[in-house]
């Protein structure tokens, strides 16, 4: 007690404005979790749509406020940096998590009750009675809160958290699917166990890191990596666990193994969140661990990192090509896509080279984020009565049969192969060309060859849908709910808009490149 | 006036209102279809009559920002090069439409007919657009978009192999445009001006080495949209799988863009590579001219075959840039707009016989020309272009492409004179197997060219002997940009005094 009385500790300041995008989202969340508690079953659903959507717009609107106002700087106490980059990242996730919410609504991707045994009678009475899982709505909440905070962390213990609350709440909503329920739990039992591993990974390099910094700060590890000399087993250990923790996120190979597993289990509105949201995420704290705490160590893990870049590029686009289930096919074009934008990543030089290789980054990531929810959109309304129609001999002649849905798949899947005036093109340029302009020429090269690759699988499915005969019994189309309609129509408008007109976007995101991060 | 902005503005909104034809109302959609390609047909002509070809050299210049952040701009503007070039499609694709008119309907064709005919239109802006920009960024946009409405022309509506053949074209095209795509975007680093603009790159790549790197990263997408040998294959299994009409748009039109791409591009922003690369480029030439004729004799189905006299003519035209002499420039342009003729009268009439007979296979036919006399004849005066009979506009081309390598490669010119005479060969040949001879059974009922079809073949036939007496018109356009062009690249001009200029040694000695 008198030691206390001694030295008193400061009061840690928090700035609650900056901070506010966050707040609300886990506050929106915690408020979920209270309705489940306090609110009878029948008003949960009503009750929870609103907060959760109500929460993410407000958030972003809160998110475009902050942008407007000016200078950036690390917030309560240096642990969460609100700079220009975290801000883009936070308006890009919230606007995709807002359009992920849309699919969620759809009720029957998910479980009417997850403690059933699969095929059991207790799961028909679950399903007879109309059993909702509404706990799906502050779980997502949470993941979405993690997204935000897992980029903007600026110490590793901050990151470390955050990596959990996004990743937590997403190995659960994994195994809720409605139909296929022992795939999407072994999905989710993957999921959690490669992820557990990975996340062990990452906390040792930041305790490994620690011990040669003597601090979790990424500006404080930045500068020791200058100045402290002789401790480079712990610094090279440390920063080689931390990545694979990083690249596991991101899917990047090696550890890209979990991407077509998870994808091709999960609900599909819970694909569309991870295949967006976490790959901003993730991509968002790759760039703040490797450009800003691991900044001054370039020169090792770029090496590293091409070597990475190149190996994702180039099993995403092979193994993509044998895949026959239309999920897996975009979880292994997700990997490829890891791939080139893992390009820029290593194309670093000046502060304009970075900004430039950064600002590239970012609208990459929200053109490929908004088709991709539009591609897992249109996924779930092709059925059959097994639930979606996954395997790609199901759509065959989908042309056909709904000519619109077709073309709109048609447009996302040149949008992922990168043909001009779809966003898909500009995004590539962007990562290209500040790749070409920092000296990874070799890395922009076999970019390329894979896209080429790539774009044989993406036209595949459009040959089957438009050039094949239709299947005798085809996939019936489920007609849209106004969520699923809004979503595919509003993701297939970024496509074209972002490929028409990018230039909005790219400004945004080259201002909010224009400061990099704070340190 | 914004003239090629209408141009390209016309036919995409022709094609919104085309897709927007109520269903089962296809007569309708064919008609305004027709109509607006006419209308874009005399836009053209319109602008052609304002052209000064002794004026500034881009004319009816556009250039607006697109993306300030790349440097983008929208730019549009035409030289002689490219205003001919725009006329061919133009003139293409009206033709095309109103031979078109039953295709999209064959039953098994898996999309809706106005479909068919708005693709054809939106290519129609894109073909306009991707010859007047010149904005490199711009180019390779309308270079690679151009592709998707091909693609599914060719795989919606084509023969039996129609997906196939489809892919191999997208990929094929794709992995070109994308080489040069790292090209467009080191030439934008390296050049360093914050711009695409092209009249502003030129000059801008000084280093040999780069210029290369970037001259091959350009030429290798060029030379497979031309398509040049050895990049060809996909040329046959597209043309003899797409509906004729898409054939004659993809050859006619959409391959002329890889010609047009070196005249423009290559030549003009890597001079110095250009230079050092063109023994192996007249090679690759000469090779392309025997081997397509050769292959093209061996054909038993007459659209492979044309496909295969196709890569035999690019085979000349690119010889003809190549050679960097003004005659041969100026032959190869007009060798673009001739052979865009000459071919799409080919496409049309095989595909008039295949519509009657049901068959592509030359075996199949027999003694047309007793019973279908107007489009026997007609069938034989666009053979006749193709092998170059004089008289034929297609002659003076191939002429002057002739004359203009001799002054500076002897060798290779001498065996491109072989190709002229093996074009005799395959033409001749088919004509007498598919039109000579007694009637076959089934040829026999075979209905002559109706008014339609007659139609469709009169311009192209009267195009074809009208600028083979009387060329002038387009030389006189083409001549002042090839000079131009030649200029840039500063290329040492034959004259006859000095003779050291006609020692030059060909690759061939």
């Amino acid at each position: 007690m008198s030691l206390l009385a001694l030295a008193p500790i400061p009061a840690p300041t928090i700035e609650y404005g900056t901070l506010s995008p966050l707040l609300l989202v886990f506050g929106a969340a915690v408020a979920g979790v209270l309705v489940e508690a306090f609110t009878p079953r029948y008003l949960r659903k009503s009750l929870q749509m609103p907060i959760t959507l109500l929460s993410l717009i407000g958030a972003f609107a809160l998110t475009v406020w902050q942008g407007t106002q000016g200078v950036r700087e690390a917030a309560a106490m240096g642990a969460v940096a609100v700079d220009g980059p975290s801000l883009f990242v936070w308006g890009a996730i919230l606007l995709l998590a807002i359009v992920s919410v849309l699919l969620v609504n759809d009720d029957d991707h998910f479980v009417a009750q997850a403690s059933a045994v699969p095929g059991s009678a207790e799961e028909d009475q679950a399903i007879s009675q109309g059993g909702a899982h509404t706990e799906i709505y502050p779980l997502v909440l949470f993941a979405v809160g993690g997204m935000m905070l897992f980029p903007a962390s600026n110490d590793l213990l901050i990151m470390f958290v955050a990596l959990e609350v996004m990743s937590l709440p997403l190995y659960l909503l994994c195994g809720l699917a409605r139909r296929r329920r022992l795939l999407s739990q072994e999905a989710a039992m993957k999921y959690f166990l490669l992820g557990a591993f990975s996340s062990a990974f990452f906390l040792y390099g930041t305790a490994l890191l620690y011990g040669f910094a003597g601090s979790v700060d990424l500006g404080a590890l930045q500068q020791m990596i200058s100045t402290q000399l002789g401790q480079d087993n712990l610094l090279y250990i440390g920063a080689a666990m931390l990545g694979v923790g990083l690249l596991f996120k991101i899917g990047a190979a090696p550890f890209q193994a979990w991407k077509p597993d998870v994808y091709q289990g999960s609900p599909t509105p819970i694909t569309a969140l991870m295949a967006s949201g976490t790959l901003i995420a993730a991509f968002g704290a790759l760039l703040r661990v490797f450009w800003v705490g691991l900044g001054n160590l370039d020169e090792i893990w770029q090496p590293v990192l091409w070597a990475v870049a190149i190996l994702t590029m180039v099993i995403g686009a092979i193994l993509a090509i044998t895949q026959t289930d239309i999920k897996r096919m975009l979880a292994y074009s997700s990997i490829a896509h890891t791939g080139f934008l893992l390009v820029a990543v290593v194309a670093t030089g000046n502060l304009q080279q970075n900004a430039a290789a950064l600002g590239g980054i970012l609208f990459y990531l929200v053109a490929y984020g908004f088709a991709t929810v539009g591609a897992f959109a249109v996924v779930t309304m092709v059925r059959d009565a097994g639930g979606e129609a996954g395997h790609l001999s199901r759509w065959a002649g989908l042309g056909k049969r709904s000519p619109a849905l077709a073309g709109i798949f048609a447009l996302f899947l040149l949008a992922f192969a990168g043909i001009p005036l779809t966003s898909g093109f500009f995004g590539k340029y962007a990562v290209f060309a500040p790749a070409v302009a920092g000296g990874a020429t070799t890395l922009v090269i076999v970019g390329v060859v894979t896209s080429a690759m790539a774009a044989f699988f993406y036209v595949r499915v459009i040959v089957l849908m438009f050039f094949s005969d239709p299947a005798p019994e085809g996939p019936t189309i489920a007609v849209p709910s106004m969520g699923t309609a809004a979503v595919v129509a509003l993701s297939a408008a970024a496509t074209v808009v972002l490929g028409v007109f990018p230039q909005p976007v790219l400004d945004l995101a080259h201002s909010a490149a224009q400061s990099l991060f704070v340190r | 006036m914004p003239w090629l902005s209408i141009l390209m503005g016309v036919p995409v909104l022709g094609a919104l209102a085309v897709a927007a034809v109520p269903k089962g109302n296809d007569k309708l959609a064919k008609q305004l279809t027709l109509a607006v390609s006419l209308v874009v047909l005399a836009l053209t002509l319109a602008m052609a009559a304002q052209f000064d070809p002794s004026g500034a050299r881009q004319q009816f210049s556009e250039v607006h920002d697109w993306i300030p952040a790349f440097g983008v701009h929208y730019a549009v503007a035409v030289d002689g090069i490219a205003l001919v070039l725009i006329a061919l499609a133009a003139v293409l694709v009206p033709v095309v439409v109103l031979a078109s008119w039953h295709d999209a309907e064959r039953p098994d064709a898996k999309r809706s007919v106005k479909t068919y005919f708005a693709l054809i239109l939106v290519l129609e802006a894109m073909m306009i657009g991707v010859f007047a920009a010149t904005d490199v960024f711009l180019f390779y946009v309308f270079f690679e978009a151009m592709l998707i409405p091909m693609y599914f022309m060719i795989g919606s509506y084509g023969g039996a192999q129609r997906s196939y053949a489809a892919v191999k074209f997208l990929l094929y095209s794709l992995f070109g445009g994308l080489l040069m795509l790292v090209a467009v975007i080191a030439l934008y680093h390296l050049a360093a001006k914050n711009t695409f603009l092209q009249p502003e790159l030129i000059g801008a790549i000084t280093d040999p080495d780069t210029q290369k790197w970037l001259f091959l990263g350009f030429f290798i997408a060029f030379a497979v949209k031309a398509p040049l040998w050895p990049f060809h294959t996909w040329l046959p299994d597209a043309a003899a799988q797409a509906p004729a009409g898409a054939a004659v748009l993809l050859v006619g039109v959409l391959d002329k863009v890889g010609t047009y791409g070196m005249l423009r591009f290559c030549l003009e922003l890597f001079p110095d590579a250009a230079k050092f690369f063109t023994p192996v480029i007249i090679a690759l030439s000469v090779i392309g001219i025997v081997y397509g004729a050769i292959v093209a004799i061996g054909q038993t189905d007459m659209k492979r075959l044309i496909a295969y006299t196709s890569i035999s003519h690019f085979g000349f035209i690119t010889m003809g840039v190549f050679a960097l002499t003004a005659d041969a420039g100026s032959g190869a342009t007009l060798y673009m707009v001739n052979h865009g003729f000459s071919t799409g009268a080919l496409f049309l009439l095989a595909g008039f016989l295949i519509h009657r007979r049901g068959s592509q296979y030359i075996a199949d036919y027999g003694g047309v020309q007793k019973v279908a006399p107007v489009l026997a004849g007609t069938f034989l005066i666009a053979g006749l272009s193709s092998l170059s009979l004089p008289g034929l506009s297609t002659f003076v081309s191939e002429f002057m492409v002739l004359i203009g390598t001799y002054e500076r490669y002897l060798v290779p010119a001498i065996i491109a004179l072989a190709g002229m005479v093996l074009a005799a060969v395959y033409i001749l040949w088919m004509y007498q197997r598919m039109m000579g001879g007694p009637a076959t059974e089934q040829v026999r009922g075979m209905a002559d060219l109706n008014l339609r079809e007659k139609f469709v073949v009169a311009p192209l036939i009267a195009l074809l002997i009208g600028f083979g007496f009387f060329p002038k018109p387009l030389l006189d356009v083409i001549n002042p940009a090839v000079q131009h062009t030649l200029t840039s690249v500063q290329a040492p001009q034959f004259t006859p005094a000095i003779p050291a200029a006609a020692d030059q040694k060909g690759p061939g000695e």
